[in-house]
């Protein structure tokens, strides 16, 4: 086990390695350059600054030369940074990248909990009931339910709801975490109110998109339960359904759901982009997306390695988890 | 014939034989008797079988001949620019005003109406009529012909996609799991990669170095296929990987050693088609969420090229909060027609692996 895990974790550097690689040289290659533009509006707001000033910020910034060998140098600076803790700060900002992200995370974070709560209490106990009436009427429904769901994109069920129940009903927000008209200095639950107002479409959005998924997981899994010798056994022993559902399916079934759990850290506590966008929450995805598109190359680089690292650490996590939970399962060497 | 699926032939009595003993007294064969099913029949009637599957089939089968068909009836041509397009005047004029501070001091706008075949638009934003059926966009194109149009563009899309990604997985997992080794080490190594770089900000940065390089034309339909192919071929290439490393190991590939048979022949003849099911539904659920990205990529305004039709183009115009609160007409029908895609090839990827599963009985 624990030569497992070393072997995973180094495997896991060298795919961290590669993924940055390759991220900062795409990221380099992108055509805009906040450097270069903030320096030009100010260029033609004041004409105090040159055209050698500039060369010279750009050379500050380490972007002053574009081509490989220059894009390498930049590629080791942000490296031996990457290596030292230190992510560099961002353009836009002008703070430490690693505090934009600890920052943002939070409320991404707490979206994403939220949601998958939701998700959970739902999805696992339909799940378990289609299971026990497979093919029948409640199974089909649900099922045909979920896939529709499961086949929504996200910025099309995002905006069809902003359009229906914030513009023409006017029941909830357009978008982002705070009114305008909220009064200054206002207690925190007044606050925490009008922010979770805010955060019901989206949440609406994301547990409608991502319930369909662990609702037919947990049915696939309660459909192999339900088929195993022990709870032939629990039913040949004369319990009552209820008590062979509620007191060995379920129990077995929440095995395999705790890997599901270890999975979704990406999505977890690196934010639904587009989500974040549509709804224009200030979370870490819609962050993340505005520094991709003006080209805040250690953001764009910090949010694509801290995503990296959760993929990495999540798939990790699910095969370690599924070994823990389940002894039967041997990992190999 | 109910149960009789356990087995790869199916063995199922001719109607009116059933039972009949009487008949092999008689001289009979029993093969002349008996309908004996092939591999293939028997997931087909095992697909057909399934209503979910049937509804999927259908639906799929009505937005192709919507995208590929449709527009062939149509009035418009959906693009603009040609004469076909342009209604009876309505809305005539640039909306492009010109300011200029008259004698008696006061600032004056004007608009420049003229009326002239190059000027757009006509009649921009028109409402639901009989001859728009879902109205027209700003460029006064109709939006039922650009939502047809757009379906062949983004069904394409998903296909090529698809196909091309199979073809790479194959090879590459192929090698990886034929060959094990290093080979092995490489292509898997490559594959971890690959899927754990986060798709969405890679394409965002892509098509602004495709912006950069002039890739604006259609041929950035082309680049972004390639790109979408390069970064999902992983899933494929897992697939196959470990289909052939449990293959590989079964007694009818240690035959096929011993009758001395060349390695193309190994690959080809005896494990691809064994794989060919989980590819079919790989591809068939695969493509429904390429054509997602699609419809991503061109809502964040970085799919296809600006103006083609494609359903993520189309929907694109979601994101601009003018359209979305008040012309609902341009962008849900494509939003739906996207759902429609997906929710078509996951009910037929989820009813093909069921039937392919021999272990389903139903």
């Amino acid at each position: 086990m624990f030569k497992y895990v070393i072997k995973r974790l180094l495997i896991a550097v060298l795919i961290l390695f590669g993924i940055s690689v390759l991220i900062y040289f795409l990221i380099r290659l992108m055509p805009v350059n906040y450097i270069e533009d903030k320096v030009r509006t100010q260029m033609s707001n004041n004409g105090g600054i040159s055209e050698e000033d500039l060369q010279r910020m750009l050379a500050l910034y380490g972007l002053d030369d574009n081509s490989f060998l220059g894009i390498l140098k930049g590629y080791w600076n942000w490296f031996t940074g990457f290596l030292k803790g230190d992510l560099g700060t961002s353009f836009q900002y002008n703070i430490k990248v690693e505090t934009i992200i600890k920052e943002k995370m939070g409320i991404s974070f707490g979206i994403s909990f939220v949601s998958l709560i939701i998700e959970m209490l739902i999805a696992i106990p339909l799940g378990i009931k289609c299971a026990c009436n497979q093919y029948g009427k409640i199974d089909y429904t649900v099922t045909v339910l979920c896939m529709v769901g499961m086949a929504f994109p996200s910025f099309f069920l995002g905006n069809m709801f902003i359009k229906w129940f914030a513009v023409d009903l006017g029941w909830f927000e357009t978008g982002g975490l705070v009114s305008i008209d909220l009064p200054h200095g206002s207690n925190i639950f007044v606050r925490f109110g009008d922010m979770a107002w805010h955060l019901v479409l989206p949440l609406f959005v994301m547990v409608i998109l991502d319930i369909g998924s662990l609702m037919r997981y947990t049915r696939t899994n309660t459909l192999e339960v339900l088929n195993a010798d022990y709870i032939r056994t629990a039913r040949a022993k004369g319990l009552s359904e209820g008590k062979v559902v509620y007191k060995h399916v379920f129990r077995n079934t929440l095995i395999p759901l705790i890997t599901v759990l270890a999975s979704t850290l990406p999505m977890l506590f690196g934010g639904a982009m587009i989500t974040e966008t549509v709804f224009d929450i200030p979370g870490i995805g819609q962050t993340a997306y505005n520094a991709l598109k003006i080209g805040d190359i250690p953001l764009a680089m910090g949010y694509n390695m801290f995503m990296a690292v959760l993929t990495v650490l999540g798939t990790l996590l699910a095969d370690l988890m599924y070994a823990v939970v389940d002894p039967r399962v041997k990992l190999a060497k | 014939m109910e149960e009789n699926n356990k087995t790869e032939k199916d063995v199922v009595p001719a109607t009116g034989a059933g039972g009949n003993f009487n008949d092999n007294l008689h001289g009979e064969n029993l093969t002349e008797r008996a309908k004996v099913l092939s591999p293939g029949m028997t997931v087909l009637k095992r697909f057909f079988r399934s209503k979910l599957s049937v509804i999927g089939l259908v639906m799929l089968i009505a937005l192709f001949l919507f995208s590929f068909l449709g527009p062939v009836f149509s009035k418009w041509s959906g693009n603009g620019g040609t004469v076909k397009d342009f209604d009876t005047i309505n809305v005539i004029g640039t909306y492009i005003p010109i300011t200029y501070t008259g004698a008696d001091g006061t600032v004056y706008e004007a608009y420049d109406v003229t009326i002239d075949d190059k000027l757009l638009p006509y009649n921009s934003l028109g409402g639901i009529t009989a001859d728009h059926w879902m109205g027209t966009d700003y460029e006064g194109n109709d939006v039922f012909t650009r939502l047809m149009l757009g379906g062949r563009v983004s069904l394409t899309i998903g296909f090529v996609v698809i196909i091309l990604e199979t073809l790479l997985g194959v090879l590459l997992g192929g090698l990886a799991g034929y060959f094990g080794k290093w080979v092995d080490q490489l292509i898997m190594r490559l594959v971890d990669i690959l899927s754990c770089i986060p798709s969405l900000p890679i394409m965002l940065i892509l098509g602004a170095v495709f912006d950069s390089l002039g890739i604006v034309t259609i041929s950035k339909l082309y680049y972004m296929m390639l790109v979408l192919t390069l970064l999902g071929w992983t899933g494929v290439a897992r697939l196959v990987r470990g289909q052939i490393l449990t293959l590989r190991e079964q007694e009818f590939m240690l035959a096929a050693k011993c009758s001395g048979l060349s390695t193309g022949k190994k690959i080809f003849k005896h494990l691809l088609p064994n794989i060919i099911p989980q590819l079919i539904v790989f591809m068939t659920l695969g493509l429904g969420s390429v054509i997602l990205m699609e419809a991503t990529l061109g809502y964040l305004g970085i799919g296809a090229p600006l103006g083609t039709a494609t359903w993520g183009n189309i929907i694109n115009l979601a994101s601009v909060s003018r359209y979305r609160n008040y012309y609902p007409n341009l962008w849900l029908g494509s939003g739906i027609c996207i759902t429609f895609a997906i929710l078509a090839f996951n009910f037929v990827g989820d009813g093909l692996r069921d039937a392919f599963d021999p272990k389903m009985k139903r």
